[in-house]
């Protein structure tokens, strides 16, 4: 991470979009693959997951910067970790409050969002260093790009594997659904599919910024 | 961090003010559960209350109240501050108050997990009206077509589950054949494909109705009467 220990992060646009795009926790920095392979294969349950994920980064990180000059630095993890905690059973109530399929659909994925790496990641690296409104805005970043993430996995699966999108017949009748795609190895398959386009993506960057170098200096 | 950074911390920090932040962090986390915990419990059972009279009224159809009862050797119980002996069922009834029939839930061993289902038994027919599935976590596109194939769930409109002469158990099992091979009236075709997963729901209905079918047939005018 490009911050330093007490250097306040000036807020920008960038604070936001650096967790949709640069540092995306699921594409590029690789954390909370758990839920990414294991719950993606609906939109609608990626869509759930990924707003759930969302309430428990921002709530959390949000309290721990609140009370990050309060706490020692020894008993820190364990303060995280109980208020990553409670948030997360605050999520799961509220979902079987909501919508008792959906519940039955995530099954043990919502209790398990307290192991979910970004958001102690998150808590650590960044909200237990800078001021409250910066961490707010940047955690929203990062829940809004696992969401991203997510859904990116979900939509391909759920279209592919059932031929439906958020439950509604999208592909022609007579397309037989890639039943492999809802199942785990299609989660495997899409994630290495996005993978490889950021990856490319990147590469691609590099080589036009390399490529612009060289006909500045030949310029 | 390193090892020296932590040294030289660790004197600054007495023991008191780290319980004292434990304390407060996790005083204010069970604040906080408590009342969340106490705000959607009513939400929370509501749903679970509509969730299953929905399943019930599907696998009983023409029904449209239900009462909860516990239905044991012993007889009918009312579920409440006794508890109840027996297994909990499901009276339904239709507007005028007559039985439409009872709902029951069992379960078997599936292909991967144990396929739990609810379904709806008519004691004037003595058949099977009609079966949900409540969990299940059957292969996609093949073992969890038990849940809504078509031909599948034509086997439970009018599944006969008659019992015998002495009126202890069923006359005849209730038992999964091949596709397209079902012959009798207490057969189910299975789904090809899915051999493992029809003979799970078979199997359920069998094992429960070995059981309870009988206590049915014998306490039904007690049943009949919860109505009113």
């Amino acid at each position: 991470m490009a911050t330093l220990p007490n250097m306040q992060e000036k807020l920008s646009l960038d604070t936001f979009v650096r967790g949709l795009w640069e540092e995306n926790p699921v594409f590029v920095m690789l954390l909370g693959m758990c839920p990414v392979l294991a719950v993606t294969n609906s939109t609608m349950n990626a869509i759930a997951m990924g707003l759930a994920t969302t309430f428990v980064l921002v709530a959390s990180s949000t309290l721990i910067s609140l009370l990050r000059n309060w706490i020692p630095r020894q008993v820190r993890i364990a303060s995280y970790i109980v208020i990553i905690a409670t948030f997360v059973t605050v999520v799961d109530y509220a979902i079987q409050a909501i919508s008792l399929d959906l519940y039955n659909a995530l099954g043990a994925f919502i209790q398990l969002i307290v192991a979910n790496c970004v958001i102690l990641g998150r808590a650590e690296a960044y909200a237990s260093k800078q001021r409250l409104h910066t961490t707010l805005i940047n955690s929203l970043g990062m829940g809004a790009g696992f969401t991203v993430a997510l859904l990116s996995l979900g939509t391909v699966r759920e279209v592919l594997g059932s031929g439906t999108l958020l439950g509604i017949q999208i592909m022609p009748e007579n397309f037989e659904p890639w039943v492999v795609m809802i199942l785990p190895p299609g989660g495997f398959f899409v994630l290495g599919a996005w993978l490889l386009l950021f990856a490319w993506l990147k590469q691609r960057r590099e080589r036009r910024l390399l490529e612009q170098e060289g006909a500045s200096h030949a310029g | 961090m390193s090892e020296s950074q932590v040294a030289s911390a660790a004197p600054q920090t007495p023991g008191f003010r780290m319980i004292r932040t434990l304390g407060a962090i996790a005083m204010l986390s069970g604040l906080l559960v408590v009342l969340v915990f106490q705000y959607t419990k009513p939400i929370i059972a509501e749903n679970q209350r509509i969730a299953i009279e929905k399943a019930v009224f599907k696998v009983v159809p023409g029904a449209s109240r239900r009462v909860d009862i516990m239905l044991g050797e012993s007889g009918v119980t009312v579920p409440g501050e006794n508890g109840g002996t027996g297994e909990k069922v499901y009276a339904a009834f239709d507007e005028e108050g007559g039985l439409k029939g009872v709902a029951l839930a069992s379960g078997a061993q599936g292909y991967q997990d144990v396929v739990k289902l609810l379904y709806g038994y008519d004691p004037e027919c003595s058949c099977i009206r009609g079966i949900k599935i409540l969990k299940m976590t059957e292969t996609p596109g093949l073992g969890d077509k038990i849940a809504f194939d078509p031909a599948f769930l034509m086997n439970f409109e009018a599944l006969d589950a008659s019992l015998n002469e002495t009126g202890d158990a069923l006359a005849h099992p209730i038992v999964a054949v091949k596709a397209g091979k079902k012959q009798s009236a207490w057969e189910v075709d299975a789904i090809s494909g899915a051999t493992i997963s029809s003979v799970a729901v078979a199997k359920a209905l069998d094992r429960s109705m070995q059981r309870m079918a009988p206590l049915i047939q014998r306490y039904k005018q007690e049943l009949s009467g919860m109505g009113q």
